[in-house]
């Protein structure tokens, strides 16, 4: 097991990189969720007026 | 079935709903495979040793930076060319998610030239002109917020999108216009592919997986962008309650 996430010694290169995918991809759907909810509420108090 | 019935916001915004958990899913699922194919059953490459895995990743959302800009520029065209409102929300909501891909793209393309080539970046005609992908699709999200009027935005970046696809091509065969340091292309239409099978399966399906997600990301986009700009409109008025919106 730790030898497949030393990866062969590029484990750095190869978990930074799809680390970061990861993280990137998350950032855009909680983004997207916020900006939802946002619209939503939004839209929800123009509804009610 | 006549598609144009979808060309207008309010007829969207439910088909795009329905669509959304199907890409979503689909994409992870793809993703899931992909790594799999990736990790456990590609070999280690004899010249590279385990760090050549970050292509399976690099060259999947490389590929999908560039196609989301032509996409881009098409809904773009024909905001400007037919000023329907449903194409100019489309381009507006793929800008944020090709910016992403060239993000990813030009990251582990780094994380990947470093053990391989020996530098993160250089002044490389692909490198540098995935790096202006990455500032025009920025251009495109800027002008966007700097102008209130949304169908004047629309007009604004459909342009500076529009003259900034001139740059797709000029990525696209930057490796056979010039010699430097990125190689060639990997994966050819028209001759045979340089790389084992297994590898290439993993390529094409972590490609399909980062199709699905993009589609995905930008339905979801698409709808709080009609949510926001047809706040006042009546056919909104009867989406009231918001887990039902």
């Amino acid at each position: 097991m730790s030898e497949f996430f030393a990866m062969g010694g590029y484990g750095f290169y190869v978990w930074g990189a799809y680390g970061v995918t990861a993280l990137a991809i998350m950032v855009e759907l909680i983004a997207l969720r916020a900006r939802r909810m946002n619209a939503e509420e939004a839209h929800a108090e123009a509804a009610h007026r | 079935m006549n598609f144009f019935r979808y060309s207008s916001p309010s007829t969207f915004y439910p088909l795009a709903g329905k669509l959304i958990p199907w890409f979503g899913w689909s994409a992870l699922l793809f993703a899931i495979v992909g790594l799999w194919i990736g990790f456990g059953l590609a070999p280690t490459d004899f010249q590279q040793g385990e760090a050549y895995r970050i292509i399976f990743i690099h060259v999947a959302t490389a590929w999908m930076s560039m196609f989301i800009y032509v996409v881009m520029a098409f809904w773009s065209a024909l905001s400007l060319g037919f000023n329907t409102r449903l194409s100019g929300m489309m381009a507006q909501a793929l800008a944020p998610t090709g910016a992403l891909m060239t993000f990813i793209a030009l990251w582990t393309g780094a994380l990947w030239g470093r053990p391989t080539w020996g530098t993160y970046w250089a002044w490389d005609a692909r490198m540098t002109s995935e790096l202006i992908l990455l500032f025009l699709y920025f251009g495109v999200i800027a002008l966007r917020n700097a102008i209130d009027d949304d169908r004047r935005a629309d007009r604004a970046c459909g342009v500076l999108a529009l003259v900034g696809v001139v740059n797709i091509p000029i990525i696209y065969f930057s490796v056979q216009w010039w010699n430097t340091l990125h190689q060639g292309s990997s994966v050819s239409m028209v001759a045979a592919p340089k790389m084992a099978a297994i590898m290439l399966a993993g390529m094409l399906v972590m490609a399909i997986a980062v199709w699905f997600y993009s589609i995905a990301a930008a339905l979801m986009r698409v709808r709080c962008i009609i949510l926001e700009r047809e706040r006042g409109a009546a056919w909104t008025g009867q989406l009231t309650e918001p887990g039902k919106i």
